[in-house]
């Protein structure tokens, strides 16, 4: 594969849940180094698209790529097949999935929230992982909590524990879904700080978020999805401020008016 | 013989004698846990009392019958009773030790329920110039009553199956005829199999329904 | 009227050692029941929680069945049951203490298999979803993250399950199984003495189950402080 393709591919996926479609076909190429947000009303799709992504759901239909290798499925003379759950697992090491409610271990401290899995998945040894785990926690401003526990934390800090928990795992792609929608609003800026300095770092991250503004600042690309499907895309300044379809500018409207 | 031509030749008869066990199993049941209910919420009261005494007194009754095997109480009440001067008939025995062991239970059960019953509710019915006992009786039992429903009927299946023991004094319910049938032929997979599957019949309804209860109770709150 | 104090004075310095001795018999039942229950407990919670539909319902109808019958029953059918229906079978090393350790597991197994799927199923399922988003199999996440956890929530019922375990195998008496209750009978008959034999024996077993029931007060009253 060369460096020119997309690090993520999305063809023609749907899902549906019993008689509702949720994607309804969405195809998207993010590059590598690339910042995709993803923006919608909700029930629009996006973070189901994005639990897509890391498997957490099974798609009904289509296919993701990422770095050309097909995602959660395999093919076997033709035809394509689930692949088991080992081998999901595997695929899971590369993309790094930041939850909207942390979903940190509370039986662990930070560091421990930090240096399970490069423990028991990475296979490091516990110094090893340690030692990454305090730098991760470092970087994202919480070297001096290393030995809290979860609920010892306030929410910002828990989401920067868990988006340290991802950084440790040195994931090619990061997915964070509506990272920010938890937390009371004097806590997201904390939040929103780590997630910059990532984007700065020139990561690939897909952004799901309802932080229009951030989604602005960072994203090289904004992608508006309604009713399961991709409706507009293309740069922040479009997007966000010239926008070309009617429901995007309802929905930018709308924000506004809140 | 093999198990299968026991049960086509014997198993009718051993179904029609093992039925025959229902209506003093139920007699037991019944009656211990309509004792258990009455004694159960005054060790209850006593156990949420203001004073000292009594709420010691209800502490160690539920300790001790929660400490100790049914079957040890009821061979205190059948086998040591006449030793100070009352001999109970078997089925006075039964009833009473399964009352009282299931009192203790019961006590517990009355005791969360009304607990998780906000003070506020009280305070409200006291304020209204109720008595503390009008408001147990009108405000909050009533409420823990759904509350309590569940493990009630969870109570109910572990006694009825508790009466399987009372044989043991004497009491000619289900498993003594059981073991009787099996003295008489010597059949003992066929009969405990057939004893097994006439409780399961009421057993596990029982338990769909207290399991249904208690869903229903969480889907209130 | 009974003077249990004459009597206790008069005897218990021959009671009390043998009925101590089968205590041990008793402690023994207890214990290696309680391990049977715990493992095979596990195993019906896991299949339980399966996707395969044949297999969950294969547990459940275990659950179920050994839940509904009573203790003495499943005792009965264990023991008696399987050397009947395989008659041409060694069944020469299946002895009373076996049936009662077999029965009174299975029917441990059953309780705690409930207890154990409900402490799983009490955590968020964000928990499972964050595991094996980091790449962690089902069988890491289940290690390393839902059972550490579950073992909090499932503590008390696992300890209550056990203080009632110790009561039921005085039912093994039934079987024959030669423990306290059996050996409490056999002195109770034989000196004419089923109150002092009875309480004295009452008071053994809550002696036992005593320790058991303040551990599970104490580990109730921290889980609520914690929360």
């Amino acid at each position: 594969m060369g460096q020119m393709d997309p690090l993520l591919r999305i063809v023609d996926l749907h899902k549906r849940f019993g008689e509702l479609e949720v994607l309804a076909g969405v195809s998207l190429d993010v590059k590598r180094g690339e910042k995709v947000s993803i923006i919608g009303p909700s029930g629009s799709g996006k973070t189901t698209l994005l639990r897509c992504i890391n498997y957490l759901e099974k798609p009904t239909g289509g296919h993701i790529y990422i770095d050309g290798t097909l995602i959660g499925e395999k093919q076997v003379g033709g035809k394509f097949v689930h692949l088991s759950d080992r081998e999901l697992a595997k695929e899971r090491r590369e993309i790094g999935f930041v939850f909207q409610r942390f979903n940190l271990f509370p039986h662990l401290t930070a560091l421990g929230n930090v240096t399970i899995a490069p423990i028991k998945v990475l296979g490091l040894s516990r110094e090893e992982a340690e030692a990454r785990g305090r730098q991760m926690l470092e970087k994202v401003g919480l070297g001096h909590k290393v030995n809290e526990y979860p609920e010892r934390l306030s929410g910002g800090q828990q989401q920067r524990v868990a988006i340290a928990r991802v950084l440790a795992m040195q994931p090619k792609l990061m997915l964070f879904d509506e990272a920010t929608s938890a937390l009371d609003p004097e806590l997201i800026g904390e939040v929103l700080r780590v997630m910059r300095q990532l984007a700065d770092e020139g990561r690939t991250m897909v952004i799901v978020t309802h932080e229009i503004q951030f989604s602005g600042e960072v994203s090289d690309r904004v992608v508006f999805m309604d009713h399961g499907k991709i409706v507009e895309q293309g740069p922040p300044k479009s997007v966000l401020f010239n926008p070309q379809q009617p429901r995007t500018r309802e929905f930018l409207k709308h924000l506004q008016e809140r | 013989m093999n198990f299968f031509q026991v049960m086509e030749q014997k198993g009718w008869y051993f179904f029609t004698t093992l039925m025959g066990g229902w209506p003093e199993t139920l007699a037991v049941a019944v009656c211990s846990f309509v004792f258990a209910m009455v004694i159960g919420l005054v060790i209850a009261l006593m156990r949420l009392s203001r004073w000292r005494i009594p709420r010691w007194f209800a502490i160690s009754y539920i300790e001790f019958f929660r400490g100790t095997p049914a079957l040890v109480q009821l061979f205190v009440i059948y086998f040591g009773f006449p030793d100070i001067g009352f001999q109970p008939s078997p089925f006075q025995a039964a009833i009473v030790g399964l009352g009282l062991n299931g009192a203790a239970y019961m006590a517990e059960i009355y005791r969360a329920g009304i607990e998780s019953i906000h003070r506020g509710q009280m305070e409200a019915a006291l304020s209204l110039g109720m008595t503390p006992a009008r408001a147990m009786q009108h405000i909050i039992l009533p409420q823990a009553m759904r509350t309590m429903l569940p493990p009630i009927t969870n109570f109910a299946i572990v006694l009825l199956k508790d009466t399987s023991i009372v044989f043991a004094v004497g009491v000619v319910e289900i498993m003594a005829l059981a073991r009787n049938l099996v003295t008489e032929t010597l059949q003992s997979a066929a009969v405990y199999l057939i004893a097994g599957a006439l409780y399961l019949c009421v057993t596990i309804p029982m338990a769909r329904l207290a399991a249904r209860l208690e869903r229903q109770r969480q889907a209130w709150q | 009227m009974l003077q249990l104090p004459e009597i206790y004075a008069e005897n218990l310095h021959r009671w009390l050692p043998e009925l101590l001795y089968y205590s041990l018999t008793t402690l023994k039942i207890a214990a290696v029941s309680f391990f049977i229950a715990v493992v095979v407990g596990l195993l019906f919670a896991l299949l339980r929680l399966s996707h395969n539909r044949l297999i969950r319902g294969f547990a459940v109808g275990f659950i179920e069945v050994a839940r509904g019958l009573p203790i003495v029953v499943v005792l009965y059918i264990v023991y008696f049951v399987p050397p009947q229906l395989f008659p041409g079978l060694n069944w020469s090393w299946f002895t009373d203490f076996t049936g009662a350790v077999v029965g009174l597991g299975l029917h441990g197994a059953a309780i705690l298999a409930e207890v154990f799927r409900s402490g799983i199923e009490a955590l968020h399922k964000g928990q499972r979803e964050a595991a094996i988003s980091l790449g962690m199999t089902p069988a890491q996440s289940m290690a390393y993250i839902i059972l550490p956890q579950a073992t909090r929530i499932i503590l008390p019922p696992v300890a209550n399950y056990a203080i009632g375990l110790l009561k039921d195998t005085s039912l093994c008496s039934l079987i024959g199984v030669n423990e306290l209750m059996n050996d409490a009978k056999s002195i109770a008959f034989a000196d004419y003495q089923p109150m002092a034999v009875f309480v004295l024996v009452a008071v053994i077993y809550f002696a036992m189950s005593f320790p058991l029931s303040m551990a599970v007060r104490y580990m109730e009253g921290r889980l609520a402080v914690s929360r």
